[in-house]
């Protein structure tokens, strides 16, 4: 009964553990609790908004603009709260959530609609949308002090040791964990990624489907929109410059297959995790942040290819097992 | 000792177990247009791919000049001479007629080590004389016909110094008028003394122009001859001589009333006037050579390509068909051609494919019944006699023939009451051929109604009621089944006669 995709990610999981084993040797510190507290902080928005990628990753598509939409989500509530403090935080975060999913329905309707590839489409409203946030902030930040402190401080307030940024996270992680593997629109979204012309013969509608993948998307990456600004209590016109390319690799390090059908949230969130504990160890170990950088993409680089080659060997395995079956 | 420049002795070649290829002999000689002849499936492809490097054969020798050799890589093959065109014409349209004549084996100039485009348009311009082409250079091939295209193929194996050309039904996809200019160039090859290898389903074309043939039939060697000693009829014999009653299990199913009649459907280009009527427990079969127009009527009728005139009557009432998901709900269903490209979810497990045209039925509210999902997953699937080590193995790790048992659980579950199947049993083994015809003479029995696309000449005659032939996208005969024989469903489908 044990299903090879699961094992992929059980593989991963080891190998995610023998690594954190290995920076622990030279900086015991790194296993402190409140170090993976902050570890844990640091990747809950990079997982959020890769469960968005994953799915657009799956039906086949890619959406750039998750960087720009999330800080233009961010800087429009900042700077709502800045002018109308009054405003309590829960309208502030359906404020968030509804205008991520315009953002990303926006996305979803170039498309599905106008056909035009996801790549370009991103790749415009990704200039648009962060063009769409010098416009607002006219240039200008939005720093800790002109925010309220219920919204500075919500991602940090904790229950029981847990953040609400974590919590929040894990809301997501779970929600669409049963809405991927146990719905009958998650299973049409891996259909239409797996053999688009297969979906389309037995009746799945694929503009709906492209429709919804880009505006659930754009829903996650507008709440995450709050949480960064709130979280890092600074709202600019740089923010998350260069993540969408973030939440790419959390997929594809999580074994996400880039060409489309396959991919699942736990991997995409142990890739999440993995990136998170590449950061925070170059920090620890004290590697000059001159070369962190570099490093970084090495490390993804070379978590890639033992992704690779631990799939290809399977699959060998497995070929050689059917020959002999037959 | 002879004069022959090629002769395969003795090839085989397996496909997970599977015979494609049973000790097949093959020979030709320079200057020799042979035409190899066979059903689908009889491992003509197959062959002409070891040829040309594709495949390896599991046994068998190649012998080329006297000497022997093989093939490891399509590379190899070309440096030897051999050079393959292929049914779907593999060039990059975006490339000039230059570009794709020298792909791969580009010419530099000798004293910068940068290419020569100069020399490599001079030789191209060369070649598209000496084949008499009224065709430029500098044209993008995407703007050539596809007999142009054809033509440019055939330069590229010139300029490749090919001794042996292969032509793997390069008529499927031509009008008459360009069939007559490709055999002026097959002709002109004869004449400078190249071998040509000749694919074709057209018996009128093969007797036209080949010189000598071989036959194939489920991946043996049948015979082979001088065409000028053959009657068509006698090819015709060698081609499908076998005993048709094991393969095809007829059971009588009682045909009731008319439940999907078709009116006079037209698609420009594609077909034209097709109009027939379906019986509930009919086996409809669908005979036609590759590019008749079939697969366009079935597709338009199951919505998934609009039409441009007709009418659809189903259980005697007028119907508009947008979508495949409307055509579901009126009771259809359609087992699409191309299981790989149309029919599975490689990536998904056998029991996600089986339930995805009835996603529906599996879920309550927005969530899914993987209980439910098992259990259909289960029925079905012990029907068709899925073979798998369990339900939830991926389809991409199964047999070709399993796959298609997979394709068609997925479209029985949605208990059709008229199901389309375009060949069914394409490609797969003769042990699993024989179980899919046991499961559509069971289906008709149940009282479905059954049109059964196939290019398969036995499998048409052993399985349908009623045969309708076409040809390039109208209707040219209708056969009842005790009136059909295969001398005159080929010759329907060749058009060589009108009713």
């Amino acid at each position: 009964m044990l299903v090879l995709p699961q094992k992929r990610e059980f593989n991963f999981f080891i190998f995610i553990i023998l690594i954190i084993f290995i920076i622990s040797l030279r900086t015991p510190s790194f296993l402190d609790i409140n170090n993976f507290m902050d570890i844990l902080n640091d990747t809950a928005i990079l997982s959020m908004v890769a469960i968005g990628q994953l799915m657009i990753i799956v039906t086949g598509g890619i959406d750039l603009s998750v960087d720009a939409s999330l800080a233009l989500t961010g800087m429009s509530v900042a700077l709502l709260n800045q002018h109308y403090p009054e405003i309590p935080i829960f309208i502030i975060i359906l404020i968030s959530i509804t205008m991520g999913l315009l953002l990303g329905s926006i996305n979803g309707l170039l498309v599905s609609q106008a056909k035009i590839p996801p790549i370009i489409t991103t790749l415009g409203t990704m200039s648009i949308y962060r063009g769409l946030v010098f416009v607002i902030c006219k240039g200008t930040w939005v720093s800790a002090h002109e925010m309220t402190e219920a919204f500075r401080e919500f991602p940090r307030r904790s229950f029981l040791g847990i953040s609400n940024l974590i919590f929040i996270a894990i809301l997501i992680i779970v929600l669409f964990l049963i809405f991927l593997s146990l719905t009958k629109t998650g299973r049409e979204i891996y259909g239409v990624g797996g053999n688009k012309t297969a979906a389309q013969y037995v009746g799945i509608n694929l503009n709906k489907i492209n429709y919804l993948v880009f505006t659930l998307c754009g829903g996650i990456t507008g709440l995450a929109g709050f949480l960064w600004v709130a979280r890092y209590a600074a709202a600019q016109s740089e923010t998350a410059i260069g993540f969408n390319l973030q939440t790419i690799a959390a997929c594809v390090i999580g074994g996400v297959s880039i060409t489309g059908g396959s991919g699942t949230v736990i991997g995409v969130v142990l890739g999440a995790f993995f990136i998170g504990i590449v950061y925070d160890s170059l920090t620890m170990i004290n590697v000059s942040p001159f070369w962190q950088m570099a490093i970084q993409g090495f490390i993804i680089l070379f978590a890639i290819i033992i992704n690779t080659i631990m799939d290809k060997r399977n699959q060998q395995l497995l070929l050689r097992k059917r020959s002999f079956n037959e | 000792m002879n004069n022959c420049i090629l002769e395969m002795k003795g090839i085989k070649k397996y496909f997970y177990g599977v015979k494609a290829l049973d000790g097949v002999d093959f020979k030709i000689k320079t200057g020799e247009v042979h035409a190899l002849i066979g059903e689908n499936g009889a491992g003509k492809s197959t062959l002409v791919k070891i040829l040309a490097g594709v495949y390896q054969p599991n046994a068998g020798t190649i012998i080329l000049n006297d000497k022997p050799v093989q093939f490891p890589s399509p590379q190899i093959s070309q440096q030897a001479g051999i050079s393959a065109i292929h049914q779907e014409a593999t060039m990059f349209p975006e490339l000039s007629v230059t570009e794709n004549i020298f792909i791969g084996h580009h010419i530099r100039n000798k004293s910068n080590g940068l290419l020569s485009w100069r020399e490599m348009k001079d030789k191209t311009q060369a070649l598209l004389n000496r084949l008499e082409l009224d065709i430029h250079p500098d044209t993008k091939v995407k703007n050539l016909s596809v007999a142009q295209r054809h033509m440019v193929e055939v330069a590229k194996a010139l300029s490749l110094n090919a001794k042996i050309v292969i032509m793997d039904e390069p008529t499927s996809a031509l009008t008459l008028k360009e069939v007559e200019y490709l055999y002026k160039i097959i002709r002109k090859l004869k004449s400078e003394n190249k071998a040509v290898i000749f694919i074709s389903h057209k018996f009128e074309e093969i007797f036209e122009i080949a010189d000598y043939f071989t036959v194939l039939r489920d991946g043996k060697y049948i015979g082979e001859g001088k065409m000028a000693d053959v009657t068509m009829d006698e090819i015709i014999q060698m081609v499908i001589g076998r005993n048709l009653e094991h393969m095809y299990p007829k059971i009588e199913a009682e045909q009731g009333n008319t439940i999907l009649k078709v009116k006079n459907l037209n698609k420009i280009g594609f077909f034209k006037d097709i109009s027939f009527e379906l019986h509930q427990g009919e086996i409809l079969g669908f005979f036609g050579l590759v590019g008749a127009g079939r697969t366009e009527v079935m597709q338009t009728i199951f919505g998934i390509e609009a039409l441009t005139s007709g009418e659809v009557f189903i259980n005697g009432k007028k119907v508009n068909i947008a979508n495949p998901s409307e055509a579901m709900n009126y009771g259809l269903a359609y087992i699409p051609e191309d299981r790989q490209l149309q029919g599975t979810i490689l990536k998904m497990n056998i029991k996600e494919n089986v339930t995805l045209s009835i996603i529906n039925k599996i879920s309550r509210y927005f969530f899914l019944n993987k209980e439910k999902e098992l259990k259909i997953t289960e029925q079905y699937g012990k029907q068709i006699e899925i073979k798998a080590s369990s339900w939830h193995q991926l389809v991409e790790d199964l047999s070709g023939g399993n796959q298609q048992k997979v394709v068609l659980a997925k479209w029985i579950a949605t208990k059709p009451r008229i199901l389309i199947m375009d060949e069914p049993t394409k490609g797969i083994d003769v042990a699993t051929k024989a179980t899919v015809h046991n499961i559509i003479s069971e289906l008709a029995k149940q009282g479905i109604a059954i049109i059964l696309v196939s290019s398969e000449l036995p499998e048409i005659l052993g399985m349908s009621n009623n045969i309708i032939v076409m040809h390039e996208g109208a209707i040219t005969t209708k056969f009842t089944r005790d009136k059909a024989n295969s001398e005159n469903i080929i010759k329907a489908a060749i058009g060589s006669i009108l009713s």
